[in-house]
């Protein structure tokens, strides 16, 4: 147990140290609390793999350190770090049974017999496993060894912190439900650190109290998942966090207005001073864009695509060349003309992708 | 739709039935055919029935002494080349390089004494352990031991044992080291998480993942070691004595050496039986050790 903070964390798989462009993590720094639930989300290649075997020292950084409690961990090993991590394809012990799996991070450790039984029981009873643990793990399918993998992972109670990479990947749809919610149940009970690597934004945004989204190398934002919804800091966040994405339209500011495709747009804060030669967008929610009839003052729009996503629906609409997303309680057909209505509370400035604080 | 019968089908595999006939079964039935007569001179046959194997097995006579004697070397000689050389190909493989230049370079040396010819690998232990001009026999005797294959049954067996050893561990540790480097590196990581001690890693992860090919690496050691012949009999010719004369040897000294053609037969024949046996039992016995036998997904 213990808090990690990453001190100007960079890492290059091809050891160009002084190249920023090779650069699979760039230069990080940041602090995970004892005992929170972090999700790092990210797109394959976004760079999140990599800073947890960082953390778990089976990667050594280009540049920066990690410190638990204080303490620089660089010299030591994945073993003296005393991290749990728990790997997107599952690693068993084929010789051993699922017990014997379960208890071998206990038995290297040297931990007393009677109180290894009682904490694979547990972690066997939580995982659904009792009725398997005497067989053979090489036997069982593929989402009862990554249940072991879990289970080893989880099996010791004073690891600085719990890593899990992808850890749902092979399991099916219905049992990632329920051992997400079990991870979760076990994050409150245990009172351990964990760290979860996910693209997968429901499973982020369902596990951890607070998200790390990471886009190309860097870290963009981190928030609680309200935060991510509500107020995205990157245009990225807001495209990749929301089904469908943040709307996201090139535009002119000024002061208190914006000016898109030609229509000008009431903001509800001011923005001076936007950097010069910055490339302005605004960026909008589908939720907070409303579909109306067409009227004057109002910005029109063509109907191209309706999804219906069950409990809310969605119009695709353009305008001119911008394709937008509005929500739609019901009605228009497709090529319809009709108007867009926007949030003005719920409209954010980015320049240059970073979004932009206006003064009220 | 209606099949429709085709003989011409048999016309295509003739091809094949015709070269097994002529590299496998006419020649096997000529040994068989053999096994159950007498030869003499002049390519007269006369019938014995299943006299030879009789005399074969039987150790108090003269054929079943000489038959059973050189048995028991064959199984001592490949039971003691197989604990040698397994354990040592494994800590070779263990002990290679997984990456860089060194790969390359520790593949070409093991390699090495596999590509050279049996008769030649004879060639060079003969001469490396004689005690006149041989590196090897004249260093152990100015040593102060007094080694020589040729006079001293124990030493013959000795230079034939490491002459194997030498010529045949790169085979172990090559088919190892493929074993080895299937392993995916998340396995080694997960090892390392779980604080497993290199002992661990290689009980848990390296050995079972070895274990397949451990089984033919066994498998062709066993077969190749009990059907030695060239290099013992280019070292030692069988001797001192008999005490380096195994089975192909004797074979070959009954069926060229006396033309007993008759008393060959019936040897090898039950020399393959033997050699096809023992594979069948390490493959079944290697193959499902440590098994878990019920059937997946069910409750225990």
């Amino acid at each position: 147990m213990a808090r990690i903070d990453l001190v100007e964390l960079a890492h290059s798989y091809t050891g160009a140290a002084d190249d920023p462009a090779s650069f699979a993590l760039k230069p990080t720094s940041m602090t995970w609390r004892q005992g929170g639930a972090y999700a790092l989300l990210g797109p394959s290649g976004c760079g999140k793999t990599t800073l947890l075997n960082i953390i778990s020292g089976i990667v050594k950084p280009s540049r920066g350190k990690v410190l638990f409690d204080g303490r620089d961990v660089m010299a030591l090993t994945t073993q003296q770090r005393n991290i749990a991590q728990v790997f997107q394809f599952p690693v068993i012990y084929d010789t051993m049974t699922v017990g014997e799996n379960l208890a071998f991070p206990l038995r290297n450790r040297g931990m007393p017999r009677a109180e290894i039984e009682t904490r694979v029981r547990q972690i066997a009873e939580l995982l659904d496993l009792v009725p398997h643990l005497g067989r053979k793990a090489s036997r069982l399918t593929a989402d009862a060894k990554q249940k072991i993998s879990l289970g080893r992972g989880l099996v010791r109670a004073d690891v600085a912190a719990v890593l899990f990479d992808e850890p749902l990947t092979v399991i099916d749809p219905a049992l990632k439900w329920e051992l997400r919610s079990k991870l979760k149940v076990l994050h409150r009970d245990l009172d351990l650190t964990m760290i979860y690597v996910t693209h997968d934004q429901t499973e982020a945004l369902t596990f951890a109290d607070t998200v790390v989204v990471m886009h190309e190398g860097s870290v963009v934002q981190t928030g609680t998942p309200e935060e991510l919804f509500l107020r995205p800091d990157h245009t990225f966040v807001g495209y990749f966090i929301g089904s469908p994405g943040m709307n996201v339209l090139p535009a002119e500011v000024q002061g208190r207005q914006a000016r898109i495709a030609g229509h000008v747009l009431r903001l509800d804060r001011t923005y001076c001073g936007l950097p010069a030669g910055a490339r302005v967008e605004l960026g909008i929610r589908p939720e907070f864009v409303r579909l109306a009839k067409p009227a004057p003052g109002l910005l029109g729009a063509k109907v191209e695509r309706i999804d219906d996503l069950g409990r809310s629906r969605f119009a695709h609409v353009r305008v001119g060349d911008l394709r937008i997303a509005a929500g739609v309680p019901r009605g228009p057909a497709i090529g319809q003309e009709a108007a867009l209505v926007f949030e003005p509370a719920r409209i954010h400035v980015y320049a240059d992708q970073r979004r932009v604080e206006g003064a009220a | 739709m209606e099949k429709i019968p085709n003989q011409k089908a048999w016309l295509l595999v003739l091809p094949v039935f015709a070269i097994v006939a002529f590299s496998a079964v006419i020649p096997l039935m000529t040994v068989v055919n053999y096994s159950v007569q007498d030869t003499f001179g002049n390519n007269k046959f006369f019938w014995n029935g299943v006299g030879w194997y009789q005399e074969l097995l039987d150790p108090a006579t003269e054929l079943g002494g000489r038959f059973f004697a050189s048995l028991w070397r064959n199984l001592a000689f490949s039971a003691i080349v197989l604990t040698i050389e397994i354990p040592l190909g494994i800590l070779v493989a263990l002990a290679m390089p997984r990456e860089g230049w060194g790969v390359a370079f520790s593949l070409v040396v093991l390699a090495l004494p596999l590509l050279i010819p049996w008769n030649v690998v004879g060639t060079i232990w003969q001469i490396f352990g004689r005690s006149d001009i041989g590196l090897m026999g004249w260093a152990i005797n100015r040593l102060g031991f007094d080694y020589n294959y040729v006079a001293n049954p124990i030493d013959a067996w000795l230079t034939i044992i490491v002459m194997d050893v030498w010529h045949w561990s790169s085979l172990v540790a090559l088919l190892c080291y493929a074993g080895l480097k299937s392993i995916p590196d998340a396995y080694y990581q997960a090892a390392s998480i779980d604080g497993a001690s290199r002992w661990a890693v290689f009980k848990a992860i390296q050995l079972p993942k070895m274990r397949h090919v451990l089984v033919i690496a066994a498998l062709l050691r066993f077969m190749d070691s009990f059907m030695i012949y060239t290099e013992p009999f280019v070292v030692t010719g069988g001797g001192p004595g008999n005490s380096t004369t195994f089975i192909s040897i004797e074979l070959v000294k009954l069926a060229l050496g006396q033309f007993d053609l008759g008393k060959a037969a019936a040897m090898s024949l039950v020399y393959m039986l033997i050699i096809i046996i023992v594979c069948w039992v390490f493959f079944t016995v290697m193959t499902n050790a440590g098994q878990d036998r019920r059937p997946a997904g069910g409750e225990p």
